[in-house]
């Protein structure tokens, strides 16, 4: 039995101890005051102060995504709670495992509007993998416990305690971490697949003469054996394979048997191979609209096969042929002993044939751009960005739009949790903050936001962080001074009628560099564009780095809304504004 | 209307925690995802082990209701999820109060009526009866129908509470 007692701030923080928590992002206020008081009589947990409470959900992601751990925050009631959500929504449409502490009015107020009380729980709901309102003190840490092994466990995602303040005060006793196996009650993902469909799976493998492999996010979310297993296996069969958004880094991206990433604008090669090939593995994806384009119409032929942990993904866009459950590390690793145990023969001409056919796609060339000596071209700098960075220890994070597809376009993952973007729910702002949260877990490492002008204004503030730290997070922003992914849709869908998607009144990224007491640098013309990257990664101090961009570029290829793999637009064909033909059906998609 | 559009009727059975906000978690599910509820009952049935179940009828697609399935699987608080339509043999029942106002023959065509649906009359008044009736929604469908021209006032009903037919529990 538990003799030992503390108060309910106490128990908190001795519980995220025991749970192996070094850092917590946060942002104090009234309600979390007790907790706030513990944490400045203790050195083992750190806390990060950020700027406003979304910047602290997406470091704590950023955290979370470039180590493998959980990402833990803490925030006050009300605003502070409100202000989280988005964060949330975030982590949970990206599988991110967080768990995020929010302060909450005394129970005896609970309902009386009072000051900076919110339904906390009730916001939350939809935006949570799960939530608790914590009433008693006696259940304080044994929900932390729960919690963090409900945020990890199955398809991670954030998990919400909302904790009133008389709980924090109130004395009560400690439980400690449970047993393995004992996490929850009824809570037990399946994790090991079913030895019959893998085997089934290994079987239709071996017969194709058109594979491909389409990996995903879960790949990186089961952790660096997965990334490992998955390269054995696509070297053992020799198939082509092609990464989602979130999937960056699973497959080492410098070898040759990697088609770069597919869906909307994926690679021409990647996305034509999905749509020719008669057997797909899919392995932790979840055939989202970005990368299936028209359902109808997606990879008419090919027999799939399905690996994802979670149920609910398998069969909810596309109907699969041999649906797996389980955690893809374990899949491979299974996939990989049946192959071996069946001793299966890849078709050695069927596949030369499907390779020569994919060397054939990918002579388009399909990233090629129009080089210029006058303007800087944002494909330019990003090369140049890779060429400065790629034998370094590099992280990337990106805000949302042009530049992020560019990023995953032009710059090479080799491993896992090196790449860091909001996939699912698409947040500008997502980038600095993550960054920040990053650099917090690799002190020694290059970490770079791509960012554009527009995203990076959304989370600003957090500068402020970065320079309180001390933290080398360089933003490199390609400025077009438009939202570039809003002016490229009006272009094609509106007849190139940019409302509101330019961006007026700019700051001088330089001046307000210098205002948070980073470095502030500027490349107007290619030739700059070395020396300003040579600069930003020599200097030990944040860096704000404008790159001013050719404005008209647009990013391709594209998969135009409502369209499929095959009618992918390429940048030579692309035509004048307003002339793409877009269905009225494609225009009311996203 | 292909295979993959045509929507049926099912009825789920879901045993969850008793505990704060397990049905706002499963209303919001399907308001969230946008699939219907025809009906949703629930009682806590396990007081010692903390047991609600939820019997829900919703309709939809073949795949819209695997979708369910998984999603209402995928739940922290849900304990065992069954498609009791997909699974086999099974019983419904609900039950419906109905209060009927009249005088003269329309009074006595009730009392008639409702003998042949065994219904019992729960409540009466000199111009009134309350009809207590049970069964499936059929039915109670039907014994509403008939009462309608003999001067209905007011309609409770339950929703429906579903188990498998034969000797196994979820």
């Amino acid at each position: 039995m538990p003799t030992e007692t503390m108060n309910g701030a106490q128990l908190l923080l001795r519980a995220l101890t025991d749970q192996g928590v070094d850092t917590v992002f946060g942002y104090p206020g009234g309600a979390v005051l007790p907790i706030y008081d513990e944490l400045f009589k203790q050195n083992s947990i750190r806390h990060i102060l950020v700027r406003q409470e979304g910047g602290a959900v997406h470091a704590a992601e950023g955290y979370a995504r470039s180590t493998g751990k959980t990402g833990v925050v803490l925030v006050t009631s009300g605003p502070g709670a409100t202000n989280a959500v988005t964060g949330l929504t975030d982590a949970l449409m990206d599988s991110i495992p967080i768990v995020c502490l929010t302060g909450q009015v005394p129970t005896h107020l609970i309902g009386n509007d009072a000051f900076q009380e919110a339904d906390t729980t009730g916001i939350t709901r939809p935006c949570t993998k799960h939530n608790y309102l914590v009433k008693s003190v006696n259940d304080v840490s044994r929900v932390v416990h729960e919690a963090f092994y409900v945020a990890k466990s199955g398809r991670p995602g954030p998990v919400v305690i909302d904790l009133p303040k008389d709980v924090l005060f109130a004395q009560g006793p400690y439980t400690p971490p449970p047993a393995a196996g004992k996490e929850h009650k009824n809570y037990r993902p399946r994790v090991k697949g079913d030895a019959h469909a893998i085997e089934q799976a290994v079987a239709l493998m071996a017969k194709a003469k058109k594979p491909v492999f389409y990996c995903g996010g879960g790949v990186v979310n089961s952790g660096p054996r997965a990334a490992a297993l998955l390269t054995e296996l696509v070297k053992l069969t020799g198939f082509p394979i092609t990464l989602t958004l979130m999937g960056l880094g699973a497959y080492p991206a410098s070898d040759k048997q990697f088609l770069g990433m597919l869906g909307m604008h994926g690679l021409y090669e990647a996305n034509w191979a999905m749509h020719d090939c008669d057997v797909m593995i899919c392995i932790g994806a979840r055939f989202d609209d970005r990368v299936t384009g028209r359902l109808d119409a997606f990879s008419p032929k090919s027999k799939k096969i399905h690996v994802d942990i979670d149920p609910s993904s398998i069969n909810k866009n596309v109907r699969v042929d041999i649906p797996i459950v389980g955690d893809c590390g374990l899949v491979l690793e299974d996939m990989l002993k049946a192959w071996k145990a069946q001793k299966a023969q890849p078709d050695k001409k069927a596949l030369g044939e499907w390779w020569r056919q994919i060397g054939e796609w990918r002579a388009r060339n399909c990233l090629a751009y129009k080089p210029s000596k006058e303007t800087v071209k944002p494909q330019f700098a990003l090369e140049r960005l890779y060429h400065h960075i790629k034998d370094k220890d590099f992280y990337v994070t990106t805000e949302v739009g042009q530049h992020q597809m560019w990023a995953a376009q032009f710059l090479k993952f080799e491993q896992p949790n090196r790449w860091m973007t909001s996939g699912g729910l698409g947040t500008m702002g997502y980038g600095l903050p993550a960054a920040l949260g990053v650099q917090i877990a690799h002190p020694d490492a290059l970490v770079i936001d791509v960012a554009g002008e527009a995203s990076i204004l959304m989370n600003i503030q957090e500068m402020s962080t970065i320079a309180q730290y001390r933290l080398p997070v360089k933003v490199f922003i390609l400025n077009n001074e438009y939202m570039g992914m809003v002016r490229q849709w009006q272009e094609l869908l509106h007849g190139g009628r940019y409302a509101e998607s330019y961006m007026e009144s700019l700051p001088d990224f330089v001046k307000l560099a210098e205002a948070f007491g980073a470095v502030g640098l500027r490349a107007e013309k290619p030739g700059d564009v070395d020396g300003l990257i040579r600069e930003m990664i020599k200097v030990k101090k944040p860096v704000i780095a404008d790159v001013r961009v050719d404005k008209a570029e647009n990013c391709f290829p594209m998969i135009p809304s409502g369209k499929a793999h095959y009618e992918m637009i390429l940048g030579d064909e692309a035509g004048k504004p307003g002339e793409q033909k877009v269905s009225e059906e494609g225009m009311v998609l996203v | 209307m292909s295979k993959d559009q045509k929507t049926i009727r099912h009825t789920f059975s879901v045993l969850t925690d008793n505990e704060p906000g397990v049905a706002a978690r499963i209303i919001g599910l399907f308001s969230g995802r946008g699939y219907n509820i025809d009906s949703m009952t629930v009682a806590e049935v396990d007081p010692e082990k903390n047991l609600s179940r939820f019997t829900i009828v919703t309709t939809g697609t073949e795949m819209v209701l695997e979708q369910i399935r998984h999603q209402l699987e995928r739940l922290v608080s849900s304990r065992a999820v069954k498609d009791l339509t997909a699974d086999g043999p099974h019983l419904e029942r609900e039950l419906a109060l109905i209060k009927v106002a009249g005088k003269d023959a329309k009074r006595i065509e009730a009392l008639r009526l409702a003998d042949v649906f065994r219904a019992r009359v729960v409540d009466s008044s000199l111009e009134s009866f309350v009809f207590e009736v049970t069964g499936s929604t059929e039915k109670v469908n039907a014994f509403i129908n008939l009462m309608k021209e003999l001067g209905i006032v007011e309609i409770a009903r339950t929703g429906v509470a579903a188990m498998s037919r034969g000797a196994k529990g979820m």
